[in-house]
């Protein structure tokens, strides 16, 4: 089947059990509103294009809390509008998916043309300290993939999962191929099971999530953007916020395992390994396969989990690597976190563009011979 | 027991860490008697009933009551309660706003909400003042009068935020105050019942903030205030302008009906899936 990047979100999503997406008209994001508006109401689900991207976040967390999986999709500017109800779906622990395909920016910036400059805002554009999840994806099948990702594990941590997709991948179309017999597993966030007065929705469980009662369903309790305590009533006490944010943290960092995902490409027994993420990893790939026929060892991690950042991985390919170039569309987002778990141990390379055009595999390449 | 206090038993949260926010005498108490009266006489099933609110002393109200409550972001409380009666039409969602939340960080949420008609009943408790954060100036500060940003005097114009209502297409729109306690329990239930999007504005008073630095007094002599100056609008169709002025109209402003959100929906679904099934 040939597919648009934006398309195999929308399929994703449906295939993921979403029900409900509200969203605002932007470039390079506006096909995913448009497929579902047309898909949605098919399956009994629901879009509604909303006065604004505040709206659109409002409307999904609201519809998450009802209990259906909600979806919105945006670029740059609707990204930035969002960031306040970010938080709160944070702090209530309200799943929901979030894609951004990024614009080169600034501001309205460059509507139509691909970069990667939103990958710390993905991060950090929300205040206060929190954790969150970011995806990425390189190819239209990934897209669908992640997207169907992007909802799991939104469900099964109870957070809101950001989706950072470059504009080429949205706009390119590819042959994807679906399997009959495909086995995708879907995870539903678990419910409470015990009597409605036992139930305290935001106490402490091993995993660090506690079980979501939907609104409806006989469960009353409140929810709030303000510190709470196990109940969900407003705390300002030291003794109950302190557990609280600490469980919020726990809840994703005792995760990692299941929340991270890359690719390892030709890296065992790389010298040199690029660390790349969206269309700049298919690029890199490109180059490594030039690369190993000239007879360089080389190699390539693809970052398909951007936030939290894979140290782990990057460890690995730090066991044989003395240099790793990490090939960007901004100024260098992703290589200060590299920096950071390198610690000098090997030689970190950046390749830096901002002017709207992709990275390609020679330039890769030329940057990686200068290196040899 | 007498029976308001039955009532207070029966919907507030035993376990909530009482005393509440509020300073004593604000008109939010009253407005949540109401609130609770209205809900009790229409016989709505607790788990069926989703209070909503935005930031504010108004938006703290829902913490306190035994219902699906929701304290959302300053302003956005009417987009949350679009997702959650979109997402199961079968709840009760009720609004709650203070002014500022509602038409000044709000405005646009609110104009849009009206105009979609999606079956809410949004209530403002209008207090003419940002009171949570201490008394600066709302766009329901009338002309002249001074709040924490405006020492000098106001300067802008205030909303009419129920005739705002009116023309931004709400079906049905209700204004009361606080002193009138009758009045506002008849239009709080007249709006529960009807479908579609129903406005409740409460002329409420802020005592602390808003009273204190424009010398009104206090709580009493405000809600006195209330009483002289409110008119019927039925009466109001028989007085001159120069008469109106300054006064507020309580009471149905409109009562109509206009095609409502879900229902339309209902048949764009059937539209999709006939024309999924062409192919
Ligand atoms: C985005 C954002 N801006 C500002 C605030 C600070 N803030 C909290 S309540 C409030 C105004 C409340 O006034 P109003 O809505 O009239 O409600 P009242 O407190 O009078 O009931 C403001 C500005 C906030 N919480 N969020
Ligand atoms: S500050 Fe004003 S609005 Fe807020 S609780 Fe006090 S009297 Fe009521």
């Amino acid at each position: 089947m040939l597919l648009q990047g934006n398309e195999a979100i929308a399929e994703g999503a449906l295939r993921a059990g979403c029900r409900f997406f509200a969203g605002y008209p932007i470039t390079p994001a506006t096909e995913i509103s448009e497929v579902l508006s047309v898909r949605l109401p098919q399956v009994d689900g629901t879009f509604i294009q909303m006065e604004d991207e505040i709206a659109s976040l409002g409307a999904v967390i609201g519809a998450s809390l009802a209990g259906v999986k909600a979806m919105t999709a945006t670029s740059g500017p609707g990204f930035s509008l969002m960031q306040e109800n970010l938080g709160f779906a944070i702090i209530a622990e309200i799943p929901c998916v979030i894609v951004n395909v990024m614009r080169g920016g600034p501001s309205t910036g460059l509507p139509t043309f691909p970069a990667q400059g939103d990958v710390m805002q993905a991060r950090w554009g929300t205040h206060g300290d929190h954790p969150i999840i970011v995806l990425s994806a390189s190819t239209v099948r990934e897209c669908y993939d992640m997207t169907i990702r992007a909802f799991n594990l939104s469900e099964r941590f109870r957070i809101p999962v950001i989706l950072l997709i470059d504009e080429v991948v949205a706009h390119m179309r590819e042959k994807v191929i679906f399997f009959e017999d495909e086995k995708i597993e879907i995870f539903n966030r678990i419910k409470p099971t015990m009597p409605p007065e036992w139930y305290i929705p935001y106490e402490d469980t091993p995993s660090g999530v506690p079980p979501m009662a939907n609104f409806g369903e006989g469960y009353r309790y409140h929810v709030t953007g303000l510190t709470h305590d196990i109940r969900g009533f407003p705390t300002s006490r030291p003794d109950e916020i302190g557990p609280f944010i600490a469980r919020l943290h726990r809840k994703i960092s005792s995760h990692f395992s299941e929340i991270q995902m890359a690719e390892f490409f030709l890296t065992d027994d790389a010298e040199m390994t690029i660390i790349a993420y969206g269309c700049v990893a298919r690029s890199a790939r490109r180059a490594v396969i030039e690369a190993r026929e000239k007879g360089h060892r080389v190699g390539l991690l693809k970052l398909m989990t951007l936030w939290p950042f894979m140290r782990n991985a990057v460890e690995r390919v730090l066991q044989t690597a003395k240099v790793l170039l990490v090939p960007e569309m901004n100024m260098g987002q992703i290589s200060r976190e590299v920096k950071r778990v390198n610690q000098g141990v090997a030689k970190v390379l950046t390749l830096n563009k901002v002017d709207g055009t992709i990275i390609t595999p020679s330039e890769i390449l030329s940057r990686l011979e200068e290196a040899l | 027991m007498p029976e308001i206090t039955k009532l207070i038993h029966h919907y507030l949260r035993h376990d909530k860490k009482f005393p509440h926010v509020w300073c004593p005498g604000c008109g939010i108490g009253i407005f949540l008697g109401a609130l609770i009266r209205a809900i009790d006489r229409i016989g709505y099933e607790k788990d069926e009933v989703v209070l909503v609110s935005g930031i504010g002393c108004s938006g703290r109200l829902p913490v306190y009551v035994d219902f699906n409550t929701l304290h959302t972001t300053h302003g956005r409380a009417l987009t949350f309660a679009t997702g959650i009666k979109l997402a199961n039409p079968n709840l009760k969602v009720i609004v709650i706003m203070g002014d500022g939340d509602a038409v000044a960080i709000g405005g646009n949420h609110f104009i849009h909400a009206a105009r979609r008609n999606i079956d809410l009943t949004a209530i403002i408790i209008n207090n003419s003042i940002y009171g949570m954060t201490g008394g600066q100036s709302s766009p329901t500060t009338p002309y002249g009068m001074r709040s924490t940003t405006t020492v000098y005097s106001n300067i802008e114009q205030s909303f009419k935020i129920s005739e705002l209502a009116v023309t931004a297409g709400a079906v049905f729109v209700g204004r009361g105050t606080v002193y009138h306690a009758k009045l506002l329990d008849s239009l709080m239930e007249k709006a529960f019942l009807k479908r579609g999007f129903s406005v409740v504005e409460v002329i409420s008073h802020c005592h602390t903030q808003y009273g204190r630095q424009n010398r009104l007094g206090s709580a009493v002599e405000m809600m006195k205030w209330q009483r002289d100056n409110a008119i019927p609008v039925e009466k109001s169709l028989k007085m001159r302008p120069e008469e109106l002025e300054g006064k507020i109209l309580i009471g149905v402003l409109v009562d109509r009906e206009l095609p409502i959100y879900q229902e339309e929906y209902e048949k764009i679904r059937e539209r999709a899936k006939a024309s999924a099934e062409r192919g």
